[in-house]
């Protein structure tokens, strides 16, 4: 499992009910069930991820999750994650404001866009930075949003949203394997894990 | 061919010399005074429901699975009913040892509807009244009495809880009238290319199969059982049936515009193309085993059945918050199109029940969901695998 689903895992207690956005072949559902005794949902919109998800036992349904969120009523679930997706979101303030009406917490992480190594690319490139948390090139890159943890974290007081816990981290290894960043996170981390609440 | 089924319901679905071989029974109930009351208020005994069942009910009874068939289907849902017969049961790939919904593990049964012609009580039985069928004296009967038929014949079998109900178009609103008249026998349900409510597009369909049965001169008002039946007509509602039942890009890459047996154009009516030569077989294949009046039944209850009638959906409702549910569309069905399947799932989510959706991409239009599809056994025996060890052990 992703180093990220990792950390968000043992985020996760025990028997809560989770929502999953963009739960792919439903590794971390899959976990969560087996070890944490959740009943969890996971929105997915490739056809045979949803087949692989439902073949293993996991509650999914296939759909774009900007309007599968919408259906669910208020507090229908403890935790809704939402992984590396942030930066394809169109209106975050939005979909952010909509995830905490359905959860009582949303957890997040995005790619780190001013890692040490992206700003290097830009600085003695010249160039869009290319790396192994954002392969893509600036015409077909899907990250339609640039996050760095400091943006975001600033975004979240403008928007009155409460951090309840952050974690950065490196990754390697296909971001199969990783630690934890204490120092200097907005320059070391890879990504950035963050859960949130609504101020209450 | 009516009498009271008291078979210990373990007996059935024998293997022998490798066929699997099904039994078809039969259960009378509503005997008069004990009348069902139907939906119309009329009063409708004895009925016979003709039925099939495949593997053992275990020792606690949590391991049925009732499904329910399309239209035009029976009971013979998977099997052989002799070991010489041609063609196995209308879902074999589905239902059977070792198959998705698998008959070593689970107790299925599938009963004919009321209002058929497949062994039960329809408009072509005897009325016990004139000792004649009933034609059109049998009354309007809509999917809700079906499902309360169903649950005369489940009760029969000592079943309280039903683990799975999976059924396909009319078989799928089955499944949903289910849910919504007994939500606490019901433990996971799979509605499968079906809708909440009949579409206008839809019941235009059928009104348009009713009329071509009904012009027919041979019909006489429905009451033409001694005599040929209305024939024409019926094969003509059948092939509406199949027009809808496939799609655009379907036809294409089955008949495209090629000619049937010929080389040229004739320049009559005798019919040049493929795809008009499969209409008409489809259409003669239909007369031999269908009753004309119970397509008029049959299509009128589908066209009646909505849930969406009255105040809110009849599926929210805090017992189905309990219900897992698997719903299925397929991307080329445009008789009970992905947008109704939504619905249903919107619907679902809002009432807090457990529901997974896939849309499977099958370019057979609404027929797709019979056909054999990889992907279609992973959904279905993945979910039941998950339902049965939550729910049977």
């Amino acid at each position: 499992m992703r180093f990220d689903l990792q950390v968000i895992a043992s985020w996760i207690e025990p028997g809560s009910r989770v929502l999953d956005l963009g739960c792919g072949n439903g590794d971390l559902l899959l976990y969560l069930k087996e070890h944490r005794q959740v009943r969890g949902t996971g929105i997915e919109l490739a056809e045979d991820k949803v087949i692989r998800c439902i073949e293993r036992g996991l509650t999914v349904l296939q759909g774009d999750f900007r309007q599968e969120v919408r259906d669910y009523p208020e507090g229908r679930f403890d935790v809704v994650i939402l992984s590396q997706t942030l930066q394809q979101v169109m209106d975050p303030r939005e979909l952010l404001i909509e995830l905490l009406r359905i959860g009582r917490r949303v957890i997040v992480s995005f790619p780190n866009f001013s890692h040490w190594v992206a700003r290097l690319q830009l600085l003695f490139t010249g160039q869009a930075p290319v790396t192994n948390q954002l392969p893509y090139e600036w015409y077909n890159s899907p990250n339609i949003r640039v996050i760095t943890i400091k943006d975001f974290k600033r975004f979240l007081r403008t928007i009155g949203v409460r951090l309840v816990r952050e974690v950065a981290i490196n990754t390697h290894h296909h971001d199969l394997k990783g630690n934890v960043i204490h120092r200097f996170t907005n320059l070391r981390a890879t990504y950035g894990i963050m859960m949130l609440e609504k101020a209450s | 061919m009516s009498r009271n089924s008291e078979e210990a319901v373990s007996d059935s679905g024998s293997t022998r010399s490798g066929v699997l071989l099904v039994e078809r029974k039969y259960f009378t109930f509503a005997e008069p005074p004990h009348e069902m009351i139907l939906d119309s208020g009329a009063r409708l005994g004895p009925i016979t429901l003709a039925y099939e069942t495949l593997g053992e009910l275990n020792a606690d009874r949590s391991n049925a699975i009732l499904i329910l068939h399309a239209f035009s289907g029976d009971s013979h849902v998977a099997g052989y009913l002799r070991e010489n017969d041609q063609r196995p049961g209308w879902w074999d790939n589905m239902v059977g040892p070792g198959k998705p919904v698998d008959t070593d593990r689970y107790f299925v049964i599938c009963s004919n509807i009321l209002g058929s012609c497949m062994g039960s009580t329809g408009p072509s039985s005897i009325n016990p009244k004139t000792g004649r069928p009933y034609g059109l004296d049998f009354p309007m009967v809509t999917i809700r009495d079906m499902v309360r038929a169903q649950k005369y014949l489940i009760d029969h079998l000592g079943i309280r809880r039903i683990m799975s109900l999976i059924g396909g178009s009319v078989g799928g609103m089955q499944v949903l009238r289910w849910c919504t008249e007994y939500p606490e026998m019901v433990v996971s349900a799979i509605p499968l290319a079906t809708t909440t409510r009949h579409s206008a597009q839809a019941i235009a369909f059928n009104e348009v199969a009713r009329q071509a049965i009904m012009a027919d001169p041979d019909w006489k008002g429905g009451d033409y059982y001694d005599g040929p039946g209305p024939r024409h007509g019926l094969a003509v509602a059948r092939m509406i049936g199949h027009v809808t039942y496939l799609s655009d890009e379907a036809m294409r890459e089955k008949f495209g515009r090629r000619l049937q047996s010929r080389r040229t154009l004739s320049y009559d009516f005798g019919g040049d193309f493929q795809v008009e030569s499969y209409l008409r077989h489809q259409g003669e294949k239909f007369v031999e085993r269908f009753d004309a009046n119970s397509v008029l039944y049959i299509t009128k209850a589908a066209d009646y059945f909505d849930l969406e009638a009255g105040n809110g959906s009849s599926l929210i409702n805090e017992a189905l918050a309990r219900v897992s549910f698997l719903v299925i569309s397929f991307t080329s069905d445009w008789l009970y199109p992905t947008y109704q399947a939504r619905n249903l799932v919107s619907v679902l989510k809002k009432n807090g029940s457990d529901v997974s959706f896939c849309e499977i991409e099958a370019p057979w239009g609404h027929d797709a969901f019979l056909l054999p599809s990889p992907h279609l056994d992973d959904l279905i025996s993945g979910f039941l695998d998950r339902i049965y060890h939550e729910h049977c052990r």
